[in-house]
This record gives structure tokens, sequence and C-alpha cells, in this order.
């Protein structure tokens, strides 16, 4: 039996050696996670179905009533809303990573020789497909009821880029909570009490300057705002200015602190 | 570099588990030396699954130290995970993929190459008697073929020493036995496994060595034979046809051999006696002397129950869980 396999011999691999084993078990994670979302369309049409709904109340219910500088609605709310929806697939990457803890694969995992941070970059870099899949489709479903990208092709790109980008150590955060209150229940009291208050007190669906003044310092403070602003000036075709950079600032440093305090809740050994 | 190729397979030094309040073990000892099938033991809650959790790296000890193979299981637990397979007490596959990709997968995780992956899934699937079902995702499969793909899972990496926690728990008799001859066919090749298992049944007829554990100790080790003899002789049983009668029956019984044993579920009282069958007719003539009458009488080599009851002082889970099926009878 011993002589069937190859397995790897005992020594200390080299660095070399464990980088390439890191690779290569982050792209196995990777299609592992992307069979799961063919095979689970539900979960491609639990996370698209409600924005698409959003999408549609806003322009055609509240729309109307609501003063933006754009030239229509649509063009305003699509942006905050393609955001908001890429910031709630951090949700599935926490609600996924849960059930993963629960259904005791991960304890098969973590006896294999694989790379730990593996298991969390090969769950984000999946659930960040799955975002640009959800962003194509919105975007698409946006323009048969009237958006309409206002600027170059580059810019129309980075308008869903930047919420696509700010989404992802968004996720990796949502992964160490997944992984350490290791309840798909609890993930989602968690979540839903985090999200809607984040993404609402923004300047995603009304202007900031339509709120009360003591809301208002609190929404242009809010790094989804900042998002916001920054895909929604891309999308039209205006300067982003500094929520560019503050955008991409918020992203490294989230990461910087999220995608180890994953790794981390996932490796720990009680 | 390696775990000296002499050492045992597996050491267990002072180990002890604290989960808050909780001592789940309280200082076990083991050793299992490299190639047999070494069986653990014990009623639920006894430790069974922390101490192969902490062997398999996936929990860390409270205090004490473990190797296997060697190597530590806390300083140097990812040179440890290379050598190692382990099917935990939860069955741990992955839903959504066939029973190939799923150990397709595990054996890319094991760094084997595709071809590799993939050959050693489908002679894993052989084995474990799962062709037919290959192709399907494991989420149309029986809970006794998911059993089996978790232990071939475990085989992957063709480990050293592979732990099993409770392999055969809610499996049919047939699935139980192909999971039996998977072990036995291990053994024979070398493979060092250690089963926990609260079937005293599978612990005799698979491991050479047994540890018996309660409340986080190691109560008793040895062969089942050897684990035998703790009892001191047969067993002589006794069925009463009067339910009444069962106190006196143990009381004549316990001048005969030490802590008879009542079952008023199947109206049974049994006593291990070392004196031997010659004592027998003694016996019957004691109780027929008391007026109690037998509907059966059994003298029979001691069960790894009877072990477990002389042991502990109380019955195994599965012998008490067995009892109050039949009494719902
Ligand atoms: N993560 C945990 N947190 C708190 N207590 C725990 C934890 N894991 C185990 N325990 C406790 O430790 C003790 C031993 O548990 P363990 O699972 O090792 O027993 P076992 O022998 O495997 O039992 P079973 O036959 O039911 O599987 C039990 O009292 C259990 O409640
Ligand atoms: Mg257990």
């Amino acid at each position: 039996m011993t002589s069937s396999t190859t397995a790897p011999s005992l020594t200390t691999p080299s660095l070399m050696t464990r980088f390439r084993w890191g690779v290569s078990d982050t792209f196995v994670m990777v299609g592992r996670n992307l069979l799961r979302y063919v095979r689970l369309p539900e979960n491609i049409v639990n996370v698209t179905v409600s924005p698409i709904m959003f999408l549609l109340l806003f322009t055609y219910v509240l729309g109307g009533a609501i003063r933006t500088s754009t030239p229509d609605y649509i063009t305003f709310v699509l942006p905050g809303i393609l955001v908001q929806t890429l910031l709630f697939g951090g949700f599935g990457t926490a609600l996924g990573l849960a059930q993963d803890v629960q259904s005791g694969l991960f304890d098969r995992y973590r006896s294999l020789p694989m790379s730990r941070s593996a298991v969390i970059v090969g769950r984000l870099v999946a659930d960040l497909l799955s975002n640009i899949f959800v962003a194509v489709l919105m975007i698409g479903i946006g323009m048969l009821i009237g958006f309409r990208f206002g600027g170059s092709f580059l810019e129309s790109i980075g308008s869903p880029a930047i919420g696509i980008l700010f989404a992802l150590p968004a996720a990796a955060i949502f992964a160490a909570v997944g992984l350490t209150v290791r309840s798909v229940e609890a993930v989602n009291v968690i979540g839903f009490t985090l999200i809607f208050p984040i993404t609402f007190v923004s300047s995603a669906f009304v202007p900031v300057e339509s709120m009360p003044s003591w809301l208002q310092p609190v929404a242009e403070a809010n790094p989804f705002s900042l998002a916001v602003n920054a895909s929604r000036s891309l999308a039209l075709g205006e300067d982003p200015g500094s929520s560019l950079g503050g955008v991409l600032i918020w992203v490294v440093v989230l990461s910087a602190i999220g995608v180890p305090l994953a790794v981390r809740a996932y490796s720990r050994r009680s | 570099m390696v775990g000296a190729a002499s050492a045992p397979a597996i050491v267990v030094k002072g180990l002890t588990k604290t989960f808050g309040k909780v001592e789940a073990l309280r200082g076990v000892d083991l050793e299992v030396e490299r190639g047999v099938v070494f069986g653990l033991l014990g009623p639920n809650g006894a430790g069974k699954s922390t101490l192969v959790r902490i062997l398999t790296t996936l929990q860390q000890p409270t205090s004490g130290s473990a190797t296997v193979v060697g190597i530590d299981v806390v300083r140097d637990a990812a040179r440890l995970r290379r050598s190692i397979g382990v099917a935990g007490q939860q069955v741990a596959v992955d839903d959504q993929l066939t029973g190939l990709e799923n150990l397709e997968v595990v054996g890319r995780f094991h760094h084997l190459s595709k071809e590799e992956s993939k050959k050693r899934a489908r002679s894993l699937i052989e084995r474990f008697d799962l062709e037919d079902a290959a192709n399907r995702r494991a989420n149309t499969y029986s809970g006794g073929m998911r059993r089996r793909l978790d232990v071939a899972a475990s085989l992957v990496g063709d480990p050293e020493v592979l732990f099993l926690d409770e392999p055969t728990t809610g499996l049919d008799p047939r699935s139980r036995l192909s999971v039996w001859v998977a072990i036995e066919e291990l053994a024979r090749g070398g493979t060092t496994v250690l089963l926990t298992t609260q079937y005293l049944e599978e612990a005799d007829r698979l491991a050479s060595r047994i540890a018996v554990v309660d409340h986080g100790l190691v109560i008793a080790q040895g062969t089942a034979t050897e684990l035998k003899e703790r009892v001191g002789g047969s067993v002589l049983v006794v069925q009463l046809s009067d339910h009444g009668r069962l106190e006196d029956a143990r009381v004549v019984l316990s001048r005969y051999g030490t802590n008879p044993k009542v079952d008023s579920s199947t109206q049974e009282v049994s006593v291990p006696m070392s004196a031997g069958a010659g004592a027998i007719a003694e016996v019957v003539r004691a109780l027929d002397t008391g007026g109690i009458t037998l509907s059966n009488l059994t003298f029979h080599q001691p069960s790894l129950d009877d072990v477990f009851f002389a042991l502990t002082g109380h019955a195994s889970e599965v012998a008490a869980a067995e009892a109050t099926g039949k009494s719902k009878k």
C-alpha cells in the first residue's frame, strides 16, 4: 500500500515547497467552493433576488420622492445598492464558514497537512468571484430600467470594482466572526444587526444632506459612504476626488486586520 | 528528523484537559505499540473524543504531553498531520461533492498530484464498497455510506497512525462488517489504529489491546482476555420466572461471587464465579431451597460488558441502552 502513493517525505519542506503547497491548497479550496455555488444555485438566487427587489422598489416606489443631484434616481441609487449587496456577500462568507464548522468539515481540514490560510483565502476568492457575477447581473438589470454609465469604459469598470474591493476585507472580518461564533444562527443575528445601520446611515440611498444634522457626520464618516461615493462618481464619470484613496486605505487597513483574525479564528485549537 | 522508527506509535503522559469546570481528561497515561489496533473503550462523556482530538492536533491539552510516531502533538503539530489520518466522531463529508470528489479533494490537500489523488480516490471507493455511488453527491448517501466515505477519507494520506472515533456508530450490521474488515486489513498492512468505541464486542473483535476509560481516566488496560480475567472467572447468569424474587436471588448468588448484577428488564441475575462449573449444582440447590424457580441458566466466558461492570460498578451505556430497549418491548 505504501508503494502506491507518493506521499511527501517527512522532512521539513523548504519555504518554496510550502509556498507551492499553499497556492495549490488555495486553488483546490476555491474550486471546491465554486462547485458548491454551481450545485446550490439557490445560494446565488438568495444573494441576487433581494438586491434586485431593492433596486426595483427604490427606483419605482421611493425614487420619485427623493431628490438627488444625478439625472435620475436609478443612477444615484444603483451604486449604493450594488455596494450594499457586495457587502452582504461577506455575510455569505461567514455563513459558509460557519456551515463548514458545523458540518465537521473543518475538523477534517484542520487535521490535514494543508495550509491554514488557504481555507480562508480560498473562501474569500470564491466569494469575490461570486460577487463579480452579482455585480454584472445587477448592472445588467439596472440598464434595463434606465441606468447608464456616464464615464469612460475604465471608469465604468472601476465603479463596481471599488465595491468588490471594498467588500473583501469586510468579508474577512465577517469570516472571523463566523469562525468565532461557529453557528449559522448567530451569524444571522450579528450580520443583520450590523449591516442594516451601517448601510442605511450612509450616502447609499438618500443624499446625506437630507438627514438630520446630528446624523450627517456619522453618515459622512461611514466608510461605506466613502465606497459608495467613489463608486457613484466613477459611474457618473465624475472625479471621485479623495474618496478613491480613502477607500483604498480602508481596504488595506481592514484586510490587514481581518484576514489574520480569520485565519487565527480558524486555526484555534481550544 | 522523523520520530525514531522504533518509538511507540503513541505515548501519552499525564494528559489533562479541562473545559471550564469540566475535567474531560484527568491525567491519562497511555502507550500504544506500532502496528497494533488499540481500542479505547468507555461510556458517553468518558473523554475518548477529547483524547483523540488532542492526539490529532485539533485541540491542545491543558497539561501533560503526547507524541505520535515520536512527534510532539503540540509543538510539532504541522509535521504530525502528514503522518496521521482521522475520522472523527462527527462524520465530515462535503455534501455537495460526489464521493469521488470528496476523496480527491482530501488527496489534493495531502499534496498528491491530480492523477494520484484520482487513483487513490478510486481505490478507496472500491475498498469501501461505494462504487455504485461514486459519482453521486454525498447528500444522497445513507448514514452508513457517509460514515464509510468518512473513514475512506481518513486513509487518503496513507497514514502511519489512524484514529477512528466511534467508526461504526449508527451502522447496520453489514456496513459495520465492511468497516471492520477494512480495519483488519489495515492492521495486517502494519498501520497502527487507535479506535474508540462503545461497542464492547467491537473492541473484542478488533483490538489487540484495550484501555477502558471512565471519567477522564484510564481505569484498566490489557488484552481482551486479560480484562476478562479481571472479572474473576466465568459468569453465571440465572433468569427467574418470577420478577419479585430478583433481590432474593441476588442475595443467594452473592455467596458464590462478588457483586452480582441484577437486570430487572430481563429478570436476570449474573455473577462472576471463580469456583468454576462445579459450584453450579450448589447454586441451583441453594436457589431451589429458597423456592426461587428459574426459567433459564447459562454459564459463559465473561463478555466485555461484564468487565465494564466489574471495573466501574455501573453498566456500560450500550448495555444500559439495550436494557431499556428490551424493557420497552
Ligand atoms: N468543547 C467542549 N466544551 C465543553 N465541554 C466539553 C467539550 N468537549 C468535551 N467536553 C466535555 O468533556 C467530557 C468528555 O467528552 P468527550 O467528548 O471526550 O467524551 P466521549 O468519551 O467521547 O463521549 P461519547 O461517547 O459521548 O462520544 C464531557 O463531559 C463533555 O461534555
Ligand atoms: Mg466521543
